[in-house]
């Protein structure tokens, strides 16, 4: 039995290794804010959102597979939820019982398994029930398989056999085994045996038979002796305590596994059910071929933003179809690096199988996403800024595939601007010319002016917007770099000066 | 050819010392012959790469037999044989701790079936091996003539006899409480079979194994004992066969083959070892010796201490070449810290102390000088508050070896005086050089201070390198040349390897 929720044909994998520059990630598309919306508070919530969002798919099927897990959540919440409470039920169990594998020896295994089993069994007749009952409310193939197998596996009869195992495994009359001799003599090969004859007597039966048998009764005070019968007993049971015990960590496993994949979309729930009362939209995007130039959305906005402001914000609709390159100039706290974010967190969303912050958005998934800001604190002594810079951008080389998506903000500036320029524009072609789309944040003019001049096919220029007055928009419009970046406005709002 | 020893031609009875010779600590060949032998612990391996040889016949013998045993096939042979005598002994010293007749019996018979197993495959195995050297030619004569022996064939055919008896052996116990009963086994269905299948349908991969671990190695409580005396009551025949089997062979294991089977080890040890390394593609070569010939090199050679702490890192071993043409007799190594200096000093002495043993050393090709001695004087890091007591010290130790040291030794110097001043270091090392070079002793002699370097024809200079575009990066290369110290600057982008062109090397499309 398998859940398959995540994937349609393996299992999630919560130690699956999460890309190299997952800090990198972190800290420039400020996850653990969208992370925590998620969770709201549970750790187990957390971790799974850290996992599976960091853990991009690349496949568009694949994503498609999750979209339509997700569309059935949102439709049956108050289902899903009740379903993710059968592993917690479980959980809860364990810790209110003493329920648990503990013991060292066959025996111990054996009875604690058996008692454990029994408690599951109650849990999957409640999950039983739930499929029963609401099975037909969902569309999605992976859930639909999901029913359809709990239905098909877990029979009223099934549950029968169960149940009188769990009986006849406790022994009442004896053990029967079988051995043989191995290396020096020292028994193997024990086989916990069911007579021939079974029944009430069936010990009388087996010893009254026609071939020899030998016989010994312990002294009544041979401790000794009695400890290493108990010895014998467990290897004899050992076996089939293995195989009790396994089960019940199989359908702990079971459990396990559905609370995990679950889990994610229990944190996309939680996560709708906080944007929608600002009146932020959500859409399912359209995920294409990571050899396809995709990438057009209307109304796309920073999540995490909203999140932290509480409140619907502003939203940008751009067209860079069939591009590559794009770069973002204009004013300083004029958008540019909320854009940019807003582009970066969009990708692993949508990779991840969630929906997207936007009122529709498409593109083509990348084999990776790199993150390339300007640290604003260079917290080794050893190299200076622009050498750290550059030492990070060579991890990311050594780790970059084409078809991955590279986002630079202020990159390269800590040198004068000609030196600076030089050095991202030929880092910006040779990732090009490697296949890699760049969306570069930058206030160096000379860099901007320099690809805009080439007239590239391939590159859109988008700035900041400014109005006439001198403020603000907070959104990014297509147009080419111009020569002044508006630091000198910040100069003025800040020292209250004008100009 | 009679056959004395894999280790050596002729019939010398060898004293196995057990004490590290004086060069080891410096020359890190103590890491070396440690991490060699440090599995192989229960072969007492040590003595064998204590005694440094001047024979050059014996050197001989031991290449041939290794470049045997750099076969594939003949080393996974002997392997297999050192394998199965493992567990003959394992087996024996068992049999003396147990209490228990027919428990006791059981393991005897067991050595005694691995054992027969052991040289009847290595018999066969030698015989379709190809070998080449003295050593194996005149060892598979000796092992076929003894699995043909009658003493062998009886006790190998005898041994499979009885334990075949023992293994058709199959019995029931049921076990109520306070009593259990012995019978025969009569077909009785697995009950562990029916309820995994039951329960196969939640199978989720990988779970814990809550099996015991049956195998308690010695001991058999009495309960058990019991029981065994029951099953052989239940099979007679069978288990007076054994009784006959333990009286007639008491001692089995031959005397040269065991001997064989520890000597084989020291070759075993080298070519494990240095198999790590050749998968990393440094190589090893059979160098040339001589007791006469002071022309010595090596290409391509590498410090062996230093590339088994780099082995399971990221970082490249570097190798390095030298060569020395009479006159010339001193290595004069100078050049920037950290760049290699103490390794190269080290690699020589290394090199030339394994040809001794009769190992492949470093490098693709080499010749190099059968050694009386090889002193070694490395700077320590010393309690600077007594700086006079020390230069004292140094001075009696160099001394001390000047005394010893004869035309056919090795002496490696390193840094020497680097604590004095630099007049009196210059001062003090110009005395020692004449005096090493009046000698003619073969020295490698690492130092700050560059006039050494040209002193006379006797002296080669060679220098640790670095990259010219950045000074700041040793390349840990040793080259022949004069003194320099070049830097050159070089633009952070190349550095890091993000110029356009560099990148587009990087990304493989």
């Amino acid at each position: 039995m398998k859940v398959f929720l995540m994937h349609r044909e393996r299992d999630s994998d919560p130690k699956q290794k999460l890309p190299p520059n997952k800090a990198a990630l972190t800290q420039d598309l400020e996850l653990i804010t969208l992370f925590n919306a998620m969770a709201l508070g549970d750790k187990f919530l957390f971790e799974v959102a850290n996992q599976v969002v960091l853990s991009s798919l690349d496949e568009p099927d694949a994503i498609r597979y999750r979209q339509d897990i997700l569309k059935d959540c949102l439709k049956n919440a108050a289902i899903v939820r009740e379903i993710y409470q059968i592993p917690i039920q479980s959980i809860q169990n364990k810790q209110k019982h003493w329920l648990g594998i503990f013991s060292q020896y066959p025996g111990g295994i054996l009875s604690s398994a058996i008692s454990l089993l029994q408690m599951f069994v109650g849990l999957l007749r409640k999950l039983k029930q739930i499929a029963d009952e609401h099975a037909d409310e969902f569309e999605s193939e992976g859930f639909k398989r999901f029913f359809a197998m709990i239905q098909q596996e877990l029979s009223d009869d099934y549950f029968s056999v169960v149940e009188n195992h769990l009986k006849e495994l406790r022994f009442r009359k004896g053990v029967l085994f079988s051995a043989e001799l191995g290396n020096g003599n020292e028994g193997v090969n024990y086989i916990l045996r069911k007579a021939n004859h079974r029944g009430r007597n069936w010990v009388k039966r087996v010893l009254s038979r026609k071939s020899p048998v030998y016989s010994f009764t312990l002294h009544p005070r041979d401790d000794h002796g009695a400890r290493a019968l108990g010895e014998l007993k467990d290897r004899g049971i050992n076996l089939v305590a293995n195989a009790v015990a396994q089960s019940a960590d199989h359908i702990d496993s079971f459990l396990t596994a559905l609370r995990l994949e679950l889990a994610f979309y229990i944190g996309c729930l939680n996560l709708a059910e906080q944007l929608a009362p600002m009146g932020e939209p959500i859409a399912f995007p359209a995920a294409v071929d990571s050899s396809e130039r995709r990438h057009a959305f209307t109304g796309l906005y920073d999540i995490c933003l909203a999140l932290t402001m509480k409140k619907k914000v502003v939203g940008n609709d751009v067209n860079a179809d069939g591009r590559e390159l794009v770069i973002i100039t204009g004013a300083n706290q004029g958008g540019k690096s909320t854009f940019l974010r807003s582009i970066g967190l969009a990708q692993l969303m949508m990779q991840s199988g969630m929906f997207v912050p936007a009122e529709s958005f498409s593109a083509n998934v990348c084999t990776g996403l790199f993150t390339h800001y300007k640290r604003e604190e260079d917290t080794s002594m050893k190299s200076g800024k622009l050498d750290e810079e550059l030492s990070r951008m060579s991890v990311i080389v050594d780790n970059i595939t084409p078809n991955s998506l590279m986002l630079l903000n202020e990159s390269f500036a800590a040198t004068n601007e000609r030196e600076g320029s030089e050095i991202a524009r030929q880092i910006t072609c040779a990732l090009l010319d490697g296949r890699i789309k760049v969306f570069f944040v930058t206030h160096q003019y000379e860099l901007a002016h320099g690809f805009h001049d080439k007239k590239m096919d391939n590159a859109i220029f988008l700035r900041a917007e400014r109005k006439a007055d001198g403020g603000r928009t907070f959104k990014v419009i297509e147009g080419k770099p111009l020569q002044t970046s508006y630091g000198k406005d910040l100069y003025h709002k800040v020292f209250g000066t004008d100009e | 050819m009679t056959y004395y020893s894999i280790l050596s031609y002729k019939n010398v009875v060898r004293e196995e010392k057990a004490e590290l010779p004086a060069c080891f600590a410096d020359l890190n060949l103590n890491q070396v012959i440690n991490a060699i032998t440090s599995k192989k612990e229960e072969y007492y391996l040590k003595p064998f790469f204590y005694a440094p040889l001047r024979d050059i016949e014996t050197i001989r013998y031991r290449h041939e037999v290794m470049r045997d045993m750099e076969g594939e096939m003949l080393m996974a042979h002997i392997r297999a044989f050192a394998e199965k005598m493992v567990l003959v002994r394992r087996y024996l010293a068992l049999v003396e701790k147990l209490d228990f007749n027919y428990h006791k019996k059981g393991w005897f018979l067991e050595a005694a079936l691995v054992y027969c197993d052991a040289v009847t495959d290595l018999a066969r195995d030698l015989s379709l091996a190809e070998i080449k050297s003295r050593g194996f030619l005149a060892f598979r004569e000796y092992v076929l003539s003894y699995v043909r022996s009658r003493g062998f064939e009886s006790l190998a055919a005898e041994a499979r006899k009885v334990k075949a008896g023992l293994s058709s052996v199959k019995y029931s116990v049921v076990i109520q409480l306070g009593k259990f009963s012995v019978k025969k086994f009569e077909g009785e269905t697995d009950y562990s079979v029916e309820v995994e299948t039951t329960f196969e349908k939640f199978k989720q991969g990988a779970v814990k194994d809550y099996r015991l671990d049956l195998y308690k190695g010695s001991g058999m409580n009495h309960i058990e004992a019991q029981i065994l005396d029951f099953v052989a009551r239940l099979y007679p025949e069978k288990f007076a066969a054994l009784d006959h089997f333990y009286g007639g062979h008491s001692q089995f294991v031959d005397e040269t083959i065991r001997i064989f089977d520890r000597e084989i080890q020291f070759y075993v040890a080298y070519l494990e070892h240095i198999a790590d390394f050749k998968r990393q593609g440094l190589v090893f070569c059979y160098p040339q010796v001589s007791v006469a010939s002071r022309d010595v090199y090596d290409h391509d050679g590498f410090d062996l201490a230093l590339a088994y702490t780099l082995l399971n890192t990221e970082k490249p071993v570097i190798c390095n070449d030298f060569y020395l043409k009479v006159p010339e007799r001193i290595i004069v190594v100078t050049g920037p810290n950290q760049g290699g200096k103490t390794t190269f000093a080290r690699t020589f002495g290394q090199l030339h102390y394994l040809a001794s043993l009769g190992c492949p050393v470093p490098g693709s090709e080499a010749q190099l000088f059968l050694f009386d001695q090889i002193f070694t004087h490395f700077e320590k890091e010393e309690d600077i508050r007594n700086l006079r007591g020390k230069l004292q010290d140094d001075l009696v130790r160099i001394h001390g070896i000047l005394a010893r040291a004869t035309p056919d030794s090795i002496l490696i110097m390193n840094e020497i005086f680097a604590s004095t001043t630099l007049k009196d270091a210059i001062f003090l090392s110009k005395e020692i050089m004449a005096r090493v070079m009046e000698l003619n002793l073969l020295c490698v002699w690492v130092t700050f201070i560059d006039e050494l370097a040209a002193l006379s024809e006797k002296t080669i200079s060679m220098v640790s390198t670095v990259l010219p575009e950045n000074p700041a990066l040793r390349t840990f290369k040793i080259v022949r040349k004069p003194a320099d110290g070049l830097a050159y600057a070089l633009s952070l982008a190349e550095k890091h390897r993000l110029t356009y062109a560099q990148i587009k090397e990087r990304i493989k499309l």
